[in-house]
């Protein structure tokens, strides 16, 4: 990894990284809302330089971060830091909020919990507790009977073995979101199968088969 | 498989096996893959380190705020110049955990382990004591490999961050790593390994995070420097028979929460301990000013 700080740049690059997959690699603004020690070191620590190049889609062991503000600024990437006081969140949080260049916002909220280790706690209002080792696939879809053991039963199909599942809604009968972390990557055909469910409404996939590399 | 030290040790005692087998047999298993590819993955990892704690040793790096460039050098040159107090030995082995830290601070590429802002302690331990032994690079690649079961135990059972334990969690914990690693290295049982851990963990129980101008270089270099001196000296202990009388997982489970009882402004805020202090600040205003 590049230094100075495992929590505050590699951790940090990484939950930026995933902020990006949630913004379909499109981002256009950016804001990061810095929380705890974060909030408290960030320049120091090169959190900033990092959260930068995480959501250019830069790696934890690029040499490339110390010059992420001028690559965001050549590739028209406008981003900005507040300090930010989330409820009962981990010393090293960070909320990251995205619009894309169709005006869409995205939000994502992690922690970097030590030794360059994640947890994601927060997806566009979903609460996930996902650590970024194993492919996730993450599904918005009608709250209505069924659709799980759809979902499942296609994985199941797919010789994909789920690890953890955990299914949230709004409210009873709205909008659910269902977090599915397997051991197995998730291919194309499979994200096509799950997008043609009935009730299905958006698949997003995370293999983030590179990060056990590192 | 195994959860805590203890567990650990009794796997190793009932297969006469060394720490390091059974950790790496446990990797083996949660990760899925073979002996070879988890070796070639740490050798990756070591060449990673040698470079981090040889870079600085005659070339100092620029780092953000400028305070630790060329301690390095300056105490490898002293040692070649044959004047140490503690040894060259030590001296060497503080060089080297400089060395990472001025590589760190820079934002040049080290291996965490177990945090960057520690990452000087392992790499200059196990290089260091491989030197003195007379061991090959196989030999530090395996001691890598025990350093990171030991590692993993505390990370289960404890933290390693800063912002949640305080500088005992990074640099205590680094310590506590290589101890382990070396006390094997040097023909140790397994008990004594985890006898070193626990004691070199002790030793820096209660030690607060206070980077100043929240930078990764003061205190935490020298931090390195006298830590992985605290790993050599806790493994030696260990080695000559000494006991901890708190048993390593108590230590670990002490740690976590003397961690857990810290203050927030002596967690990796800069708001307290040397962060806090007339100097501390007035470094902070003259490096952000710009």
């Amino acid at each position: 990894m590049i230094g100075p700080s495992s929590s505050h740049t590699a951790g940090a690059a990484k939950i930026a990284r995933i902020a990006r997959t949630v913004a379909n690699e499109d981002v256009k603004r950016v804001v990061f809302g810095l929380h705890g020690s974060f909030a408290k070191t960030y320049k120091g620590h090169g959190t900033d330089k990092a959260l930068v190049a995480g959501v250019l889609g830069m790696k934890e062991d690029d040499e490339n971060i110390r010059n992420s503000f001028t690559i965001a600024e050549l590739n028209g990437v406008d981003y900005q830091f507040r300090e930010i006081d989330l409820t009962n969140a981990h010393d090293n949080s960070v909320l990251i909020e995205i619009i894309d260049s169709n005006n869409k916002y995205h939000k994502v909220i992690g922690a970097s919990i030590g030794g360059g280790r994640i947890l994601i706690t927060n997806i566009d209002d979903f609460e996930v507790e996902i650590a970024a080792e194993n492919p996730v696939i993450i599904t918005r879809n009608k709250d209505k009977k069924g659709v799980i053991s759809e979902i499942t039963s296609l994985l199941a199909q797919n010789n994909i073995n789920i690890a953890v599942m955990r299914v949230s809604r709004k409210e009873k009968g709205t909008e659910a979101s269902t977090i599915i972390e397997t051991d197995d990557e998730i291919s194309h055909a499979i994200i096509d199968q799950l997008s043609q469910i009935e009730y299905v409404d958006d698949v997003k996939v995370m293999n983030f088969m590179d990060n056990k590399a590192l | 498989m195994y959860s805590n030290g203890r567990e650990l040790l009794e796997l190793a005692n009932s297969r006469n096996l060394r720490l390091y087998d059974v950790i790496l047999e446990n990797e083996m298993k949660i990760s899925e893959r073979s002996e070879q590819e988890i070796k070639d993955a740490m050798r990756k990892r070591y060449n990673v380190m040698k470079d981090s704690s040889q870079k600085a040793l005659s070339e100092p790096q620029e780092t953000v705020g400028g305070m630790i460039s060329g301690d390095s050098r300056k105490i490898n040159d002293f040692t070649e110049e044959g004047r140490t107090l503690s040894g060259d030995f030590m001296c060497r082995m503080m060089a080297r955990a400089l060395s990472s830290c001025e590589v760190n601070a820079s934002m040049g590429r080290v291996c965490a382990a177990p945090t960057a802002g520690s990452c000087g302690i392992v790499p200059a331990v196990i290089i260091s004591v491989c030197e003195k032994l007379g061991l090959d690079e196989e030999s530090a690649v395996r001691g890598l490999i025990t350093c990171s079961g030991i590692g993993a135990i505390i990370v289960k059972n404890a933290t390693v961050a800063g912002a949640e334990g305080g500088c005992q969690a990074e640099c205590g914990v680094a310590a506590a790593m290589s101890a382990a690693a070396v006390v094997e290295l040097a023909g140790g049982t397994p008990e004594m390994s985890l006898n070193a851990a626990a004691i070199a963990l002790k030793n820096i129980l209660g030690l607060i995070c206070d980077p100043v101008a929240g930078l990764v270089e003061v205190p935490c270099a020298k931090r390195n420097a006298s830590q992985a001196v605290n790993a050599v000296t806790s493994a030696d202990l260990a080695l000559a028979g000494i006991k901890s009388n708190v048993p390593f997982d108590e230590v670990v489970e002490a740690m976590y929460k003397v961690g857990k009882m810290l203050p927030y402004q002596l967690r990796e805020t800069a708001m307290g301990g040397l962060a806090a202090t007339e100097t501390a600040r007035k470094i902070a205003d003259g490096i952000f000013r710009r």
